[in-house]
């Protein structure tokens, strides 16, 4: 081997082929990631959202094509007492079964969060209610209100301490309690599991800390795992209240005289059997500010923690 | 359930089909009469294969013999007919989106008001229609209404029968309370449910959300004092003077019925009607097959007794039956073999067997197929067979449109008598409320 022919062999490095390149550019890989994801979120979010929102703006009927009617739908709504029942239900409902729901599942999760015997057996237990489809809740909770049928009057005749069925659904305000006992009953185990799992994961060192300070169990409580199990539990759980439908399509369809409507169940009742789609559409897209107030208050007003409004400095 | 088993109706269906024997289902032979009529001529196309949409069956003979005509309508034409059942609920909605994309089935056998709102989509079926009719004795009342274009005689439906709500009641109370059967005069008509309430039998009629039952009353409420929901116009006519003595009326009548009825849905009065817990009511036929073929139940059966509900102030009972209604779409490429199909079903060789199959669910369009012999199966359904000799429709006195079927979709007129029964309104007031939830519908 000579010095020339050392000289002359330049190793050239293979020129990658025309693929290699586009994979090696990030552009296309940045669109080529995100396409599956924002692509289906495209379909299945924002495509429906935008057409919801566009169709209040219409007179859309199921079978006819509508057009623009500027804000018609809403000043309608805005004079319908159906409507603005339906606007105080909804909180209503949504106030008194998320403090329920809430208290009883806090309660539950103190409770789960001790060395009981059978823990594992008792936790799985308790997440039954929310395993079973809401279809069933609901038709379940149908029998147990049932004008005629209900197992509760039966019980309580039987015992003597009525003589007449009890009215769970036939007049307003016992309807509106009824269903609201019914989503409670439902939503308890997600807010128990949500807030065991908080439990779980707030730092001992923070107890001890308080301990050493010489907080109560109560302080503890109040000071620690309250504030900070507090606002994403919350949070989901107004929302998922607040946009209920089956228990209450199921077990009354919005009655007696449309006393128990929520937004939801109104939206539907409008858009689908009504066949109004732009007025449902209208009622449907009332509900957003409601849930984006929601959401901010949550996470503003409760959440006083820098990191759970997702800062690092705490 | 087992009147006639799948296995038996395939058979019966196969071998009437083999033999293409007259009234083939072997139930029983109906003399149904029939007319000279020329048939149109239909030049079926080429090649033509068609597609079927219907509701789900009320029991299972119906489907079997309905498919079973439709397969001998292949072997005679060698057009393929395929046919798909799907529930009750999604029928009104595939309908629209088949008229709306211009795609799907050939023909649908929807409800009631569908031809009216997709007129323009639809194919006029005026020459089968005057065939028919001419043919089997013409098109009774109901079935004109829902057939025919508002104001015209061009036929955009063809209804293949109606299922209706009459009362139902235990001859027993009724009798015990002095009377043979319900009375038509509203005035005796309260005092027997009066009597019956106080007898610990009441009544029981439902006034929450059930698009039948509910609607059922609360139409019968209005129409039985001389009240209506529009005009022949369609102009809003609820708030009037005879709606508000309807719900006058109503004030005295809801004292009587069985506590909770503003709940009810379209099951809650069979149930409390096979409990003994209301005497009572009103309802389709199904709901006393159910008690027949139950051992347990049988008594109740054999106490049972239909009759029309009560006419009040008109002098024709006031009752609007559910409707069949079939259309072909434009869209069809096989529109001549479509109406040939409908034609065909509605001759008697197929729709009596069907008629019977069905046992009385449906009841006919056609004056003549009343002497079918599914009326004569069973004394108690026979007043069945007169549900489209009806002259009240969904909507009466308007025209069939979106609006009616939207205005008994939104039970305007059952929120009306419950927001009156539950005491929350006033008649006036809850007539007054009817109306303006009704000029939403009918603004256009």
């Amino acid at each position: 081997m000579t010095d020339a022919s050392l000289s002359t062999w330049v190793h050239r490095r293979a020129e990658p082929s025309w693929l290699g390149r586009l994979f090696d550019s990030k552009p296309f890989l940045v669109v080529v990631c995100l396409f599956p994801a924002v692509g289906l979120l495209m379909t299945f979010l924002t495509y429906p959202l935008a057409l919801g929102i566009y169709l209040a703006f219409t007179d859309t009927t199921i079978g006819r094509a509508g057009i623009w009617v500027g804000v018609e739908n809403f000043t309608y709504l805005f004079q319908d007492p159906i409507f603005w029942g339906a606007v105080f239900y909804s909180v209503f409902y949504t106030a008194i079964a998320t403090i329920g729901k809430f208290g009883l599942g806090l309660w539950l999760a103190l409770l789960l969060n001790n060395h009981l015997p059978f823990k594992s057996f008792l936790r799985a237990i308790i997440l039954l209610p929310w395993i079973v489809p809401t279809v069933l809740t609901a038709i379940a909770f149908w029998w147990i209100y049932d004008p005629q049928f209900s197992i509760i009057s039966h019980l309580l005749i039987k015992s003597g301490l009525r003589e007449t069925n009890v009215d769970f659904i036939n007049t307003a305000w016992p309807a509106r309690w009824s269903l609201i006992a019914a989503n409670i009953w439902r939503g308890i185990p997600f807010v128990a599991i949500s807030l065991l799992a908080g439990l779980q994961t707030i730092s001992p060192s923070l107890y001890e800390a308080a301990m050493l300070d010489g907080a109560t169990a109560w302080q503890r409580f109040k000071y620690i795992t309250f504030p900070m199990l507090l606002p994403i539990v919350m949070t989901f759980s107004i929302i998922f209240t607040f946009t209920d439908f089956q228990l209450v399509y199921a077990i009354t369809r919005g009655g007696p005289v449309n006393s128990t409507h929520l937004l939801a169940t109104l939206a539907f009742q409008r858009a689908i059997p009504g066949g109004q789609l732009g007025e449902g559409s209208a009622i449907a897209v009332s509900m957003i500010p409601f849930l984006v107030f929601a959401t901010l208050f949550s996470y503003f007003a409760l959440a006083r923690r820098k990191w759970q409004q997702g800062e690092t400095n705490d | 359930m087992a009147l006639i088993t799948r296995r038996t109706a395939l058979q019966l269906g196969a071998s009437a089909a083999a033999l293409g024997v007259t009234g083939g289902f072997a139930l029983a032979q109906s003399n149904i009469k029939t007319a000279d009529a020329t048939p149109p001529k239909l030049d079926i196309e080429k090649g033509a294969s068609l597609r079927v949409l219907r509701p789900a069956r009320f029991v299972p003979p119906d489907e079997e013999i309905f498919r079973a005509n439709c397969a001998r309508f292949t072997k005679e034409t060698g057009v393929e007919v395929r046919v798909d059942f799907v529930g009750w609920e999604d029928i009104t909605q595939q309908t629209a989106v088949t008229a709306n994309t211009g795609a799907g089935p050939d023909i649908i056998l929807g409800f009631n008001e569908a031809p009216h709102i997709y007129t323009d989509k639809l194919v006029e079926l005026s020459d089968v229609a005057e065939y028919i009719g001419k043919k089997y004795g013409g098109w009774l009342p109901l079935a004109q209404k829902y057939g025919k274009k508002h104001g015209t005689n061009n036929w955009i439906g063809l209804p293949f029968g109606a299922s209706g709500g009459p009362l139902v009641w235990r001859k027993s109370a009724v009798n015990a309370a002095g009377y043979d059967a319900p009375p038509d005069d509203l005035d005796k008509y309260l005092d027997l449910c009066r009597k019956l309430h106080a007898a610990g039998k009441p009544p029981g009629f439902a006034l929450g959300n059930a698009v039948g039952d509910g609607n059922g009353f609360a139409n019968w409420l209005v129409w039985s004092h001389g009240g209506f929901l529009v005009d022949e116009d369609n102009k809003v006519a609820i708030n009037r003077k005879e709606t508000v003595e309807a719900l006058k009326y109503l004030q005295e009548l809801y004292k009587t019925f069985i506590p909770g009825t503003i709940a009810w849905n379209d099951i809650s009065n069979n149930r409390a009607y096979a409990a003994n817990e209301i005497w009572l009511t009103a309802n389709g036929v199904s709901m006393y097959f159910a008690l027949k073929r139950d051992e347990k139940l049988r008594p109740i059966a054999d106490d049972t007794q239909h009759s029309l509900l009560p006419k009040g102030k008109l002098n024709v009972s006031p009752m609007a039956g559910l409707t069949l209604n079939a259309m072909v779409f434009k869209h069809s490429k096989a529109q001549n073999a479509a109406k040939s199909l409908l034609s065909f079903l509605l001759e008697k060789d197929q729709y009596d067997p069907w008629l019977q199959a069905n046992l009385g669910y449906w009841s006919q369009p056609l004056e003549n197929y009343s002497t079918s012999a599914v009326w004569e199966s069973d004394p108690k359904v026979s007043l069945f067979k007169n549900t489209m000799r009806s002259n009240f429709w969904i909507g009466y006195k308007g025209p069939i449109s979106q609006a009616s079927a939207a205005a008994n979709a939104d039970y305007i007129m059952v929120q009306m008598c419950a927001a009156v029964a539950s005491g929350q309104s006033t008649p006036e007031a809850a007539a007054a409320e009817a109306e303006r939830r009704a000029r939403r519908f009918f603004r256009s």
